[in-house]
């Protein structure tokens, strides 16, 4: 219990300042006024602040633990990808006959490069690995069920795309290794039925491992997939941001007598 | 109305008291504005789709090779009981990437099969090296005999039919003919294993018994040596 404070006298008073004679503003607020001037500039043109809230603010259930992680990880790998490939691809030359030579000097010669392709190549790793972590967690969980099935069913597209990155991305270094691992995977493609026969021919180019199949698979690895990835994730944030995330099974619903004392 | 049901609409506009509305008019202007824009941007997009997907896959679906023959060697250079590696360009101007290796020996009386179909029966044999399983490249192990693929197991026998491992199929084999004394090799064929020849060849993996050489029926990119 806490008791009103006396008034103070007058003459105690803090005196109100005469106009024109205000604080001086220090630098640092007029930098903050600046910044909040420049966004309720954008704000008043867009109103982009309701959808960021409406993005940032979501309501979490109780029991939100580690395991809700899994999806940023998967899609902070997967922004690790996209960086380092765009940079990748300024020094590598997808033909058949410089291809090996320029991922050689990318690795050996440019400054950083081992590094970079190495966060590309364990990277794409590391993120089918998190991808099939994030499924096992939905799974685990129940949080595929009503009304996240849609949501299921874009990850599953999601974690085939990803699938296919893995599998024209190891063309790309061009060496013993990825050339007859490709063999192999069109040739497995191919064992489909009737379709798959065609379906090899499209991924090659042709009848047979040629001239173009390389920059083919360059070109899914960089640009179809990516964007379909990107579309793909917008959708599947849309979704989460929509229908919030799920409490963890081993949390039991509370009783529907109404509300709760604590929380009013 | 009062029971809750709607009485049917006449389909004529005319009877619905649209302003504006013509004898025997049955689309509304509203509707008929909106199929024209649907249906332009319908027109909009198939115009830069459709050429794409048929220049994506058009050229890597129906483009067919003419057959090439490649000259190997004269014919005293192969005899008929072990083979003798020559290397092939399959896809010119792409170095390494475009070769393959192919086995070479002259036909057998006692070891190979009757040619089939019957016309084929070329004077020299030319076995591929893409094993039959998966696509890995085999080698011929004259002291067992056999063509043995590194990758998974694969084994075949003399002739390139298999003795074990997974391959589906036979190796296959190429055309050959002998021009001025010279051996050529042409095209690609599939064999199953009775050794009937396929001439649109298929891929590894891609069985030719039974119901198998209808579900991987031949495709309009292999060369057409008939």
């Amino acid at each position: 219990m806490k008791l009103p404070l006396p008034p103070l006298p007058t003459a105690l008073r803090p005196k109100p300042k005469r106009p024109g004679e205000g604080e001086r503003v220090k630098p640092l607020d007029q930098v903050k006024e600046a910044g909040i001037a420049t966004v309720d500039w954008v704000d008043e043109r867009t109103s982009l602040s309701g959808p960021a809230r409406w993005v940032m603010f979501r309501k979490v259930p109780k029991g939100t633990n580690w395991f809700y992680t899994l999806g940023s990880a998967t899609l902070f790998a997967f922004l690790s990808q996209a960086v380092t490939g765009v940079f990748l691809a300024m020094y590598y030359d997808p033909s058949v006959t410089n291809a090996y030579e320029s991922a050689r000097h990318i690795t050996n010669d440019v400054f950083l490069g081992e590094f970079v392709r190495g966060m590309h190549k364990w990277g794409s790793t590391l993120m089918v690995i998190l991808v099939c972590l994030h499924m096992a967690r939905t799974f685990f969980f129940g949080a595929y069920k009503y009304p996240r099935e849609l949501n299921w069913v874009i990850g599953v597209v999601l974690l085939i795309l990803t699938f296919v990155m893995s599998f024209t991305g190891y063309l790309l270094p061009f060496d013993q290794r990825s050339y007859w691992a490709t063999i192999v995977g069109v040739n497995i493609n191919g064992t489909g039925p009737i379709a798959g026969p065609f379906l090899s021919d499209f991924l090659r180019g042709g009848a047979e491992f040629g001239a173009t199949t390389l920059s083919r698979f360059y070109a899914i690895h960089m640009l179809l997939l990516p964007g379909a990835i990107i579309a793909l994730i917008g959708a599947h944030l849309y979704l989460v941001t929509k229908l919030g995330t799920t409490a963890p099974p081993w949390l039991r619903a509370e009783s529907g007598d109404g509300i709760r004392e604590e929380s009013i | 109305m009062a029971d809750g049901r709607r009485e049917p609409k006449s389909k004529y506009t005319l009877d619905r008291g649209m302003p504006g509305a013509f004898e025997g008019e049955t689309v509304t202007r509203r509707r008929f504005m909106t199929a024209t824009v649907h249906g332009a941007g319908a027109i909009a997009v198939s115009a830069f789709a459709l050429p794409a997907l048929g220049f994506a896959a058009g050229s890597a679906l129906f483009d067919r090779p003419p057959v090439e023959w490649q000259g190997i060697g004269p014919t005293e250079d192969f005899p008929d009981d072990t083979y003798i590696p020559r290397v092939l360009t399959e896809t010119a101007g792409i170095g390494q990437v475009g070769k393959t290796t192919v086995y070479v020996r002259a036909r057998n009386q006692e070891l190979d099969p009757p040619p089939n179909p019957p016309g084929y029966d070329e004077q020299y044999i030319a076995v591929s090296t893409r094993c039959m399983h998966l696509g890995c490249p085999v080698r011929y192990v004259d002291a067992a005999k056999r063509f043995i693929c590194p990758c998974h197991g694969g084994v075949y026998d003399f002739n390139g039919k298999v003795d074990g491992g997974p391959p589906v199929r036979p190796l296959d084999r190429f055309y050959t003919r002998v021009r001025d004394g010279q051996v050529e090799v042409g095209a690609r064929y599939s064999v199953n294993s009775e050794f009937r020849r396929f001439p649109s060849y298929r891929d590894p993996a891609q069985d030719l018994d039974g119901i198998g050489q209808y579900l991987y029926p031949g495709r309009f990119s292999t060369p057409k040596m008939d």
